[in-house]
């Protein structure tokens, strides 16, 4: 049998990406091989790791949990799109990626690009987090290297680097 | 854990929503997904088609009703838990609603998960579908066939079956408002915040001056259907009353003796908060 393949039309971090995709490919899938947008990282595939979250109309979602099909009228931010400027290497660091550097909230990197969008969108509701609230944002992803210690300073870091960019 | 092939279909109306599902025995409906994907991904489930209504207009409602028994919140089956939750006017009128939200999984999957899909999925593990029976509240559905109102006491067949025939959509749940001199609580205990609840046990009860007229609780997680216990004549020892109509079952996350413990802890404990609600709310601080 072949599978029924959609034009779909993605907006990924401000870009338009005209894509095929059959209407089980997961939206996870569709950013990685489709759009060649390797940044999200793809784990559990049942929506607990929390490391293909990316930013959907502004609010996190995991995108393992999503069909591409589905997030035609999205405007979809993946860890890509996170840096200041043009997207690119040369671009500069958000505060939270700035964060993660300052604080060594990465070790091997796997998790890190759905914390990044997670705590991206949790500070801007609430952009004074204390411990606890800052726990809280980040309890729905895991990591296996940190003990999450340094990404909890990372978060209150972000905030303060946040505050003083202005 | 990819999902097996399936055919798509993103309707504009409800009709032709309708009209597709009626179409196809082994159809099912996508809302929010945050249930649904995992079983598809898992191939616990391998539908032959979905019927996204995610681009359905006039589903998104979260409504606040007054007036007697249509007092209460209507939910369109496209409003995201984190938009119920985030209703101030919904947790003024039944404030059962944000205390049980804010346990249902992490924020993450709450933006994209919507309540009445929650519903639906039927999950005793889950917190709305215990909440809508304990709350006494209902289901509208539709189909080709029509439309009907599924009181939440006949919605719930079993694990992960609800009583919706197979071409029928679930639009909207109605949640009754909290009636003056009434309380409510919530509280369960999970191994991480987020995770699903080993137990979880909500009450409702209802004060005419300091006496508890009626005392109902809600048990997520317990047995493998939400069930409801009234407890009104068993103030004394309610969580006695509670284990004689409960089935604690064991699974990998806790034995059913240690669920039983949970029962025997939490339930004394919630219904004194609900008490405390309701003379909090009749304006009568109390001193415990």
């Amino acid at each position: 049998m072949t599978e029924e393949v959609h034009d779909v039309r993605l907006r990924v971090n401000g870009s338009v990406h005209e894509v095929q995709v059959p209407a089980r490919r997961l939206l996870s899938d569709a950013l990685r091989h489709d759009c060649g947008l390797t940044g999200t990282h793809v784990g559990c595939e049942h929506g607990v790791c929390g490391a293909c979250t990316v930013l959907v109309d502004g609010r996190p979602m995991r995108s393992c949990l999503m069909f591409a099909v589905s997030a035609v009228d999205a405007e979809i931010t993946t860890v890509e799109g996170l840096t200041e400027g043009d997207g690119s290497a040369q671009g500069r660091l958000s505060p939270v990626q700035q964060a993660f550097s300052d604080c060594h909230g990465l070790q091997c990197g796997f998790c890190t690009p759905g914390f990044l969008t997670t705590i991206t969108a949790g500070l801007r509701d609430n952009p004074d987090p204390s411990e606890d609230e800052a726990r809280e944002m980040i309890a729905g992803n895991l990591c296996r290297c940190t003990g999450y210690q340094n990404i909890v300073k990372s978060v209150l870091r972000a905030s303060e680097i946040i505050e003083e960019r202005g | 854990m990819k999902p097996a092939p399936f055919a798509y279909l993103r309707p504009s109306t409800l009709e032709e929503a309708l009209a597709a599902l009626a179409g196809e025995q082994g159809a099912k409906v996508l809302a929010g997904g945050q249930s649904l994907v995992p079983l598809l991904s898992m191939r616990l489930a391998a539908p032959s088609m979905l019927v996204d209504i995610n681009a359905l207009p006039d589903l998104g409602h979260i409504t606040v009703t007054a007036g007697g028994d249509a007092a209460g919140v209507r939910i369109g089956a496209l409003a995201r838990h984190a938009d119920v939750l985030a209703s101030a006017e919904a947790a003024e009128a039944q404030p059962l609603l944000a205390l049980a939200l804010s346990h249902v999984a992490h924020p993450t999957i709450r933006n994209r998960g919507t309540t009445v899909g929650s519903l639906v999925h039927a999950d005793a593990a889950a917190e709305m579908p215990m909440v809508l029976r304990l709350l006494e509240g209902s289901v509208d559905v539709a189909s080709v066939r029509g439309r009907r109102t599924i009181p939440a006491a006949a919605l719930f067949a079993g694990p992960l079956e609800s009583t919706l025939a197979h071409d029928e959509i679930a639009v909207e749940a109605f949640f009754p408002a909290l009636p003056a001199g009434a309380g409510v609580a919530f509280e369960e205990i999970a191994r991480r915040h987020g995770d699903y609840a080993l137990v979880g046990v909500a009450a409702v009860v209802e004060l005419d001056g300091d006496e508890v007229t009626r005392a109902r609780l809600g048990y997520v997680s317990v047995s493998d259907l939400p069930v409801v216990v009234d407890v009104t004549d068993a103030l004394g020892d309610p969580a006695t009353a509670a284990l004689a109509e409960l089935e604690p079952a064991d699974d990998i996350h806790a034995t059913a003796d240690y669920r039983a413990h949970l029962v025997k802890v939490l339930t004394p404990r919630v219904l004194a908060a609900a008490i405390d609600h309701a003379r909090t709310r009749a304006g009568k601080v109390t001193s415990r």
